[in-house]
């Protein structure tokens, strides 16, 4: 394995409150040292990182690799690409696959998958069996083969006690659960976000309060179970205020935001006429949720911003609205989308150490995986950061399966350069290196 | 004559008063073509027309058909059910093998809302909708405007009542749209369960007491109520509907002596209108057919730019 000196580059950890210039040497896929004036070794390759950010590796907490089942729409080695070309090291991919993610055998065969993949591949587990909201999956022997946390994302678990009975198990294992918050009966057959658009398209909606309803719920049977809960894609203002009053009040509760629902609303429907790639769950919200989700991730009510890379064939997409399926495929598109709010100045007190944060350190404390910092000795997991690259979102030159975004010929500003994973450089401008 | 600048009628909402004026009066000389004993001018002779429709219909069909006929042009009918949708070929793939036949004009029905947009996105050919979903039923907001013209010679200032289920109606939000860019007032009644979230959406008034509503209206029009509402508990019985938001005689008492009487069809007599106002000399759902002839003559004329009749 190459060694690669990063020269002159920025460098961020928020793990250690770190933001100064310097170099950053590494050998045998760890990091050999970090100071200035670092020297270059005979045979190793320089990366001139005067203009550049260096950060630990990017890790995307909630993806789709449709893998097993859904190949067509994505696979473990595309998402990975895909993950890669987005300046991600690490991904932890959701288990509603075909079959789904239920027991070790599925967990063993993503880890399995996962050795060819560009990026790290951590498997999800199911909370329930195949995904019924009924009986509980196998949580300890699925934590054995690898699943670092369960989720029954795509669907909610609408029975009470089957959550309540999850979150007191989960916690006798330590594991994290991911929760899906929707209540499936005010959903209904929505479609998008309920309100003046909605109503104005003839479009059924889905209520904020079928999210805070849900969410409200969970807060309240976590407060005498015990145990982790990470709250998916929030969306709605009242469900920040909820989180926020749960923090406040101690419980051991983390959220996530998506770069889609941080920057548009439910016009984006409108504007688009029907445009299935505006289709979303949860929906595209109103610009009072938007400006609310900004204010709890500045807040630090939310933890973590992840895609919900959900990726969908364009068969599937190009129909009537509502006949399309759900999702947006974000791995491509998210670190440019959020450098590109940093750098446009639209969000005051927006940093980078901040997009760090959300995007490598948090998601790597609350899985409790390693990366998330840069130290002395730890794995090589490097993310390197052009804030300055213009570029135009072209989803035919993407690396993932599928094309479905609703901000296809956006013009931004900042993308990953170099992805490095475990001390190789798996993407370099673009390119995926990794064979 | 002026014509439409636009490729495809999808719903008044995005339509300027100019244009439903223009609309408007060009229905009036159609409909003198519809009043002769031989109905047929040759204005669309040798241009195509498709008729497609995912969801059963009558009075739009055949209206749309009539229209064609005696506009001499050549059109095909082609049904097909939302199920076979989902199942088979797919909306695009199959106006694209028709339009590949020539086809220059496609008026489509169908039960998802944003369906006409996303077809007249991926064809050539115009597009006419003839009622996408919820969202709207534009032909049917101008024949409704005609007829009311027709028989108040004006639209300005008059206060227009919509009762029923406006939520899930795409007649009620054409009119909307429609009438109040032309000067009307709309009110709109009916029970909360029954009107979209953020009405305010749309500019009109609520007033959920229908004597209430309708005191010194000028029109007022009963929407269809599908039973499937019942079921789904946005209101208790058909029974208690007809009682509260029903169109009789006795919540009409506060209206002008010349109220008009409208409804879209087709009536569920004794529910949403009772047979005493629906067949009263103030009814005009009869009028309000024929108009439909004569405005879908005009947007086709309009449309397909006919060639003027020597």
């Amino acid at each position: 394995m190459k060694t690669i000196l990063i020269k002159g580059g920025r460098l961020i950890d928020p793990s250690r409150n770190f933001d100064g210039r310097a170099d950053l040497l590494i050998k045998d896929g760890v990091i050999e040292g970090m100071k200035n004036g670092l020297k270059a070794p005979s045979g190793s390759e320089t990366i001139d990182a005067q203009n550049l950010v260096v950060m630990p590796g990017l890790i995307d907490m909630h993806v789709h690799l449709r893998d097993p089942g859904y190949e067509y729409k994505e696979d473990i080695i595309t998402g990975s690409r895909a993950a890669a070309a987005g300046g991600f090291t690490a991904v932890a991919t959701m288990a509603n696959t075909d079959p789904v993610g239920d027991d070790p055998t599925t967990i063993c065969y993503i880890r399995e998958r996962a050795g060819s993949a560009a990026v790290r591949i951590y498997p999800l587990g199911a909370l329930t069996k195949g995904l019924e909201g009924k009986e509980l999956a196998e949580l300890g022997r699925m934590k054995s083969a690898g699943a670092v946390a369960f989720s029954d994302d795509g669907k909610p678990v609408f029975n009470g006690m089957i959550m309540r009975n999850a979150l007191q198990y989960a916690a006798g294992l330590g594991a994290l659960i991911i929760a899906h918050e929707e209540d499936p009966y005010l959903a209904a057959k929505g479609t998008m976000h309920e309100g003046s658009v909605s109503s104005v398209l003839g479009l059924r909606g889905i209520p904020s309060a079928a999210e805070e309803a849900m969410l409200a719920r969970d807060l309240m049977l976590l407060e005498t179970s015990g145990g982790r809960l990470h709250i998916a894609h929030v969306s709605t203002a009242g469900s920040v205020e909820l989180i926020r009053r749960a923090k406040a009040e101690g419980l051991k509760v983390t959220a996530e935001v998506t770069p889609h629902h941080l920057i548009l609303t439910d016009r984006a429907v409108k504007n688009s006429g029907y445009n299935t790639n505006t289709k979303v769950n949860p929906p595209l919200r109103a610009e009072s949720d938007r400006q609310a989700l900004w204010a709890g991730l500045l807040d630090g009510t939310i933890d973590v911003i992840a895609s919900d890379h959900a990726p969908h064939h364009s068969d599937d997409k190009d129909v009537e609205f509502d006949f399309a399926p759900f999702g947006i495929a974000g791995l491509e598109t998210t670190l440019p989308l959020m450098l590109d709010e940093y750098s446009s100045g639209r969000i005051k007190d927006l940093t980078l150490p901040i997009l760090v944060d959300k995007m490598s350190t948090a998601p790597a404390r609350i899985l409790g995986l390693e990366g998330g910092t840069l130290q002395e000795g730890g794995a090589a997991d490097i993310t390197i950061v052009d804030p300055d690259r213009s570029f135009i979102i072209n989803p035919e030159t993407w690396h993932s399966k599928s094309r479905n975004t609703p901000f296809a010929g956006r013009q931004l500003n900042g993308a990953a350069v170099f992805t490095i994973v475990g001390g190789k450089v798996v993407m370099r401008e673009g390119v995926i290196t990794d064979q | 004559m002026q014509t439409l600048r636009r490729k495809d009628i999808l719903g008044l909402e995005e339509m300027s008063a100019e244009e439903i004026t223009l609309i408007l009066e060009t229905a009036r000389s159609m409909r003198e073509i519809i009043q002769r004993k031989i109905k047929k001018v040759p204005t669309l002779r040798g241009r195509t027309v498709l008729n497609l429709f995912y969801e059963p219909s009558t009075r739009t069909k055949a209206s749309f058909e009539l229209a064609q006929k005696y506009m001499s042009a050549d059109s095909v009918s082609v049904a097909g059910t939302s199920s076979s949708l989902v199942k088979g070929e797919t909306l695009k793939d199959t106006v694209r093998n028709v339009e590949v036949m020539g086809i220059e004009c496609v008026i489509m029905r169908h039960p998802v809302s944003g369906s006409a947009n996303y077809l007249a996105r991926n064809v050539e050919a115009s597009v006419i909708n003839a009622g996408d979903g919820m969202h709207e039923h534009p032909t049917q907001g101008l024949l409704d405007m005609f007829t009311i013209l027709d028989k108040k010679g004006r639209l300005e200032e008059l206060k227009v009542v919509i009762v029923g289920d406006i939520r899930h109606s795409r007649v009620a939000r054409s009119n909307m749209w429609g009438l109040q860019k032309m000067g009307a007032e709309v009110v709109v009644s009916g029970p909360p369960t029954l009107m979209p979230p953020d009405l305010e959406a749309f500019g009109v008034k609520y007033c959920p007491d229908l004597e209430e509503a309708v005191e010194e209206a000028d029109v007022v029009m009963a929407l269809r109520l599908q039973k499937e509402r019942q079921e789904g508990g946005l209101f208790p019985t058909l029974r208690e509907y007809a009682e509260i938001y029903g169109l009789t005689s006795r919540s009409v008492v506060k209206a002008k002596d010349d109220l008009l009487i409208m409804h879209p069809g087709p009536i569920n007599r004794g529910v949403e209108i009772s047979s005493e106002l629906a067949d009263s000399p103030r009814s005009v759902v009869l009028e309000q057919v024929t108009g439909g002839v004569a405005v879908r003559m005009a947007l086709l004329y309009l449309l397909m730019g006919g060639v003027k009749e020597e």
